[in-house]
């Protein structure tokens, strides 16, 4: 028996779940208003909401003096490249361990998920000489190579739990039917796994779109991504609230759109076998 | 014989190739901080390469201390990815000891070494050498309403004493107003409250350490000085002010809610704004107070550009240094947005210029230079270099965590004598384990 769900409790949880959701967005809808007003405006007390001049002088300020596009360019090819070089490393090492478990699986994924838990200014200096000694400091390649390493844990973690839900039995029988591994991978696995790979992908192009720590101190002039862009427009001693928004609402302003329009696969692929 | 003719024809082409191809730009990258006059000079590097057409210029411009942090890596692990770098006067000292910049006493004639403020440039100097430009000096100096006080029937004498802040600070107040007798840093960190703390304790006779490199917060002069700034901040102050650094003040001052505020002196630009200050045309500026003891609460530093020692290209580095620090700049910035916008505070030359003598805030900002010391900081003799730090690599973390401390003592978390004695333990245990005290 299930309870009846009257209009009013109906009414009431919308309300509760469209509150909670805007206290959620609120920061970010605060940063996009903060954008449009000049600095006098940005650091006013008592804030004004709404009822301002809206200008877009920070946007302009932005503009002149950042190079926007290259940045995005860097942010692009950094989060992306970062993915697509961890989801060939990461769905065949997550296809061996949900289908064929060995008696060390579950100390390797606990292994690798330790690699985690080292606070990264902890291995700063070692990769700093590493990347100086190879010449990757500054370079895209590099970053696309430590943000891989950063990522992969959670991407093979997230994929083999995917995997675990799908039946080995559809795979052994394509394997009745001949099919070869690559052919199972590709053919069986990855099609019945679609949801869980694109919420993996996109949550990793999220977490390197992100990511500051190493983009911040591993790049100068060259290789330096939205992050980068992002701090160059805070000081300790100045007026930047306006600008500093202006930069942000344009560094987040694709992940989001992005997040809009993948919204459904995102949750269908972090639900993914919630319900059995 | 053939085969000569063939090779030399193709040696032939490919010197003709190299002639042929233009020399390739040397680039140089600069590093910098996200600071008004900075942007500026950044803005302005046409200026620079149109005289200096075979350099490149590219720019990285963080936040300050994600440009420490950055700066003090490559330079460290000579990594060379910069070749201009904006530092300030407490890394100079300790990186010119190490080897780590080039010397810049080898600049031309022309550049006028000379015509930098003393007090500024002997901050950058070490045994001699000169081991970066100035870019821009600041001290720090009050910042007062000039219709406040008359309201309170006071007149701000053009250096005052800690006594008539605190008298000025309780006629100004009117917490039902909102308006606070006096805005001072609360923040904790070395360059946040520490550098108001550090100057204020200067000017009642503490210091940091004894020629021994002995912590002295157990001493009666920081317990004076850390008593009247809680006094000050509690009855007078803003609430809240545990948390306020230098923008958050600012906010405070040019919505019209301090009374006076010690600060910064390149405030003084942006509180007479009238773009962004509300009270733009009622600040006045006085030299920091004192205590009678003949060192004033003012603090020192300067912006300079300076040439890692791992650089590719110092030539064309020294280039860029030399045209950025150079009176030909401040005149090219004074062109193209006023006198009020050029870097204050490095060359004499600035402050005899007429025009510049215009601006409100130019004569406070040169007495305030002038009036500290660096190499001579305190009532007492000490060890070190720097006015509001201490010129040593450890002063960054020992800094930081007094300022935690004293911060705390102004959220009312801990009592002053309590926040004295957790620093002087701290101070004694860092610079033990780092070998200053046996």
């Amino acid at each position: 028996m299930s309870r009846a769900v009257t209009p009013q409790r109906k009414f009431a949880v919308t309300l509760l779940a469209w509150a909670i959701g805007l206290l959620i967005f609120f920061p970010i809808l605060w940063t996009i208003i903060t954008s449009f007003k000049t600095e006098a405006e940005a650091i006013a007390s008592p804030p004004s909401f709404l009822f301002f001049n809206w200008t877009t002088e920070a946007y302009e300020a932005v503009n002149q003096r950042s190079d926007y596009l290259k940045h995005f360019m860097n942010s692009v090819i950094i989060s992306f490249g970062s993915t697509a070089l961890g989801l060939l490393i990461a769905i065949p090492a997550a296809w061996s361990m949900a289908f064929v478990p060995g008696r060390r699986t579950k100390d390797v994924l606990m292994w690798m998920l330790s690699t985690k838990m080292l606070p990264p200014v902890g291995v700063l200096i070692p990769i700093y000489l590493i990347f100086r000694d190879t010449g990757l400091l500054d370079s895209r390649i590099g970053l696309v190579i430590v943000l891989t390493l950063i990522n992969l844990p959670i991407i093979i973690w997230m994929l083999f739990t995917y995997f675990r839900e799908i039946p080995g039995e559809i795979l052994e029988a394509a394997r009745m039917d001949g099919a070869t591994l690559r052919e199972e991978i590709v053919y069986i696995l990855t099609p019945m796994a679609v949801p869980g790979i694109a919420s993996t992908l996109l949550l990793n192009v999220i977490l390197s779109w992100n990511e500051a720590f190493w983009t911040l101190n591993l790049t100068a002039a060259k290789a330096a991504p939205l992050t980068a862009f992002i701090a160059s427009f805070s000081s300790p001693e100045g007026l930047f609230y306006a600008k500093l928004s202006a930069a942000s609402t344009m560094a987040i302003a694709p992940i989001l759109i992005i997040g809009w329009f993948s919204q459904k696969q995102l949750v269908r692929g972090l639900t993914f076998g919630a319900v059995k | 014989m053939k085969g000569f003719g063939t090779a030399a024809s193709v040696a032939g082409l490919i010197a003709a190739g190299v002639l042929a191809t233009p020399l390739a730009a040397e680039k140089i990258t600069i590093a910098t901080v996200n600071n008004g006059d900075m942007i500026r000079m950044q803005g302005l590097t046409d200026a620079f390469t149109a005289a200096h057409p075979d350099i490149e210029v590219e720019w990285v411009t963080l936040e300050e201390n994600v440009l420490r942090q950055r700066v003090t890596t490559d330079i460290a692990t000579k990594s060379g990815q910069y070749d201009v770098m904006t530092i300030g006067t407490y890394e100079v000292p300790i990186w010119g000891k190490q080897g780590w910049l080039l010397s810049l006493n080898d600049l031309p004639d022309s550049y006028d070494a000379g015509d930098i403020l003393p007090a500024i440039r002997g901050g950058l100097t070490v045994d001699g050498e000169m081991y970066a430009a100035p870019f821009y000096g600041e001290s720090s100096m009050v910042m007062y309403r000039k219709d406040l006080m008359e309201k309170a029937g006071l007149t701000m004498p053009e250096a005052p004493t800690w006594d008539f802040i605190k008298e000025a600070a309780a006629a100004m107040t009117d917490k039902d107003g909102e308006v606070y007798g006096i805005c001072l840093r609360g923040k904790a960190g070395w360059g946040e409250n520490m550098a108001f703390l550090s100057a204020m304790a200067n000017s009642y006779g503490a210091r940091w350490f004894d020629e021994n490199w002995n912590p002295q917060f157990d001493g009666e002069a920081w317990k004076a000085a850390l008593t009247d700034y809680l006094d000050l901040m509690n009855n007078y102050g803003p609430p809240g002010a545990s948390s306020n650094g230098f923008n958050e003040n600012l906010a405070l001052f040019q919505t019209g809610k301090c009374g006076m505020w010690i600060d910064a002196t390149v405030a003084a630009s942006f509180v007479t704004n009238p773009t962004d200050s509300q009270v733009a045309d009622q600040v006045g500026f006085a030299l920091a107070p004192d205590k009678g003891l003949g060192k004033r609460g003012n603090w020192l530093w300067a912006w300079a550009l300076g040439v890692p020692a791992g650089t590719d290209s110092p030539e064309a580095a020294k280039a860029f240094v030399e045209w950025a620090t150079s009176k030909e700049y401040l005149e090219l910035v004074a062109e193209k947005e006023g006198w009020a916008n050029v870097p204050p505070g490095t060359r004499t030359s600035l402050y005899e210029n007429e025009e510049y003598q215009k601006v409100p805030f130019a004569k406070m900002t040169l007495d305030s230079i002038n009036s500290a010391d660096p190499n001579n900081p305190t009532v007492d003799p000490v060890p070190y270099v720097g006015v509001q730090f201490v010129a040593i690599p450890e002063f960054q973390g020992i800094g930081t965590a007094v300022g935690q401390q004293f911060s705390a003592a102004l959220a009312g978390n801990v009592s002053a004598e309590q926040a004295l004695n957790n620093a002087q333990q701290l101070a004694k245990r860092e610079m033990t384990k780092a070998g200053y005290i046996k």
